[in-house]
């Protein structure tokens, strides 16, 4: 069994929302050397796979398929 | 003439959609459940807006690998007519019938008001009622309207008068106050507002009725009476 982490993020030409008022209000609480927040997704994923690179793959295809949007989101993926 | 309403776990306006068609502009409609397959005895498929799998992911995501949605896109690239509303607008762009992406509203508001529409294109199936250049007022009602689509999409929208509905006051951030587009083959229309909420006189405006009459005409032109 292994442990996959996706990472889903907008991609840095795509408009974030959500990040821009987050920084917002952070700056409001004092946070004010802030460049830039951006907010995204996390997804862990238990998978049975032979080895590390299989899972790897499998997960990947996932992301391709389904779980990332590729007009607007970028992903990585990293097996534990 | 048979036009199908798709319900999908969430959906919340199929039952508008259905009223229209059947009272208002008063041609056979039926309702497909998402887990049928098979369009063949329809005319126009309606994706109605509503919340379909709890817009969990993203909205529409999940519902684009519903099994009614191969038969849709089989449908469509046959010639068949669809549109998207709301919801079922982003439907239609993750299963890539449109192109495009949706975003959270910018303001990150769930909007829900009337918004005015410019007609940009009447040469569709959907909008031939309208008069190219008239202003609508339609009802928006969504979280994730904010059109998204890259310099390179744009620039072939508008190079084949794909545009159908213009924002007059821009509510979300849309790229280029899109509010609803057709494909190429202008057989397929996704937008966001909502026509079938304002169908009837009782509803303060008419002016989405337009969008289901055109239909209408247009099957009826090509001989599905």
């Amino acid at each position: 069994m292994f442990e996959a982490e996706v990472k889903i993020t907008l991609k840095k030409t795509v408009a974030d929302p959500q990040g821009l008022t987050i920084k917002h209000a952070l700056e409001s609480l004092g946070f004010t050397s802030l460049e830039q927040v951006r907010m995204g997704k996390f997804i862990t994923i238990q998978i049975k796979a032979k080895d590390k690179a299989q899972a790897q793959a499998e997960v990947e295809a996932m992301c391709a398929k389904l779980l990332a949007n590729p007009i607007i989101e970028d992903y990585t993926v990293e097996v534990k | 003439m048979k036009f199908g309403v798709i319900v999908f776990p969430g959906s919340n306006c199929d039952q508008d959609c259905f009223h229209v068609v059947k009272n208002v502009v008063k041609q056979p409609v039926e309702y497909i459940w998402h887990k049928n397959t098979g369009l063949d005895n329809f005319d126009c498929v309606v994706i109605p807006g509503g919340f379909s799998y709890g817009d969990y992911l993203r909205c529409g995501a999940i519902a684009r690998f519903s099994p009614i949605m191969e038969s849709v896109i089989k449908f469509a690239k046959a010639g068949g007519l669809v549109i998207g509303i709301c919801n079922g607008f982003q439907v239609l762009l993750e299963a890539g019938l449109l192109p495009g992406a949706m975003l959270r509203n910018k303001n990150l508001h769930f909007i829900c008001k009337f918004v005015e529409l410019k007609v940009e294109a009447t040469d569709t199936p959907f909008s031939s009622k309208y008069k190219k250049g008239e202003i609508v007022r339609i009802p928006n009602a969504h979280n994730e309207g904010n059109y998204y689509i890259d310099d390179k999409g744009l620039a072939e929208l508008k190079k084949n008068n794909q545009i159908v509905f213009r924002y007059v006051s821009n509510p979300n951030g849309a790229v280029d106050d899109i509010a609803g587009i057709v494909n190429q083959k202008r057989n397929v229309l996704g937008m966001m507002p909502h026509p079938e909420r304002c169908s009837e006189a009782e509803l303060t405006s008419t002016d989405g009725r337009p969008i289901f009459e055109s239909i209408v005409g247009w099957l009826k032109q090509h001989g599905r009476t």
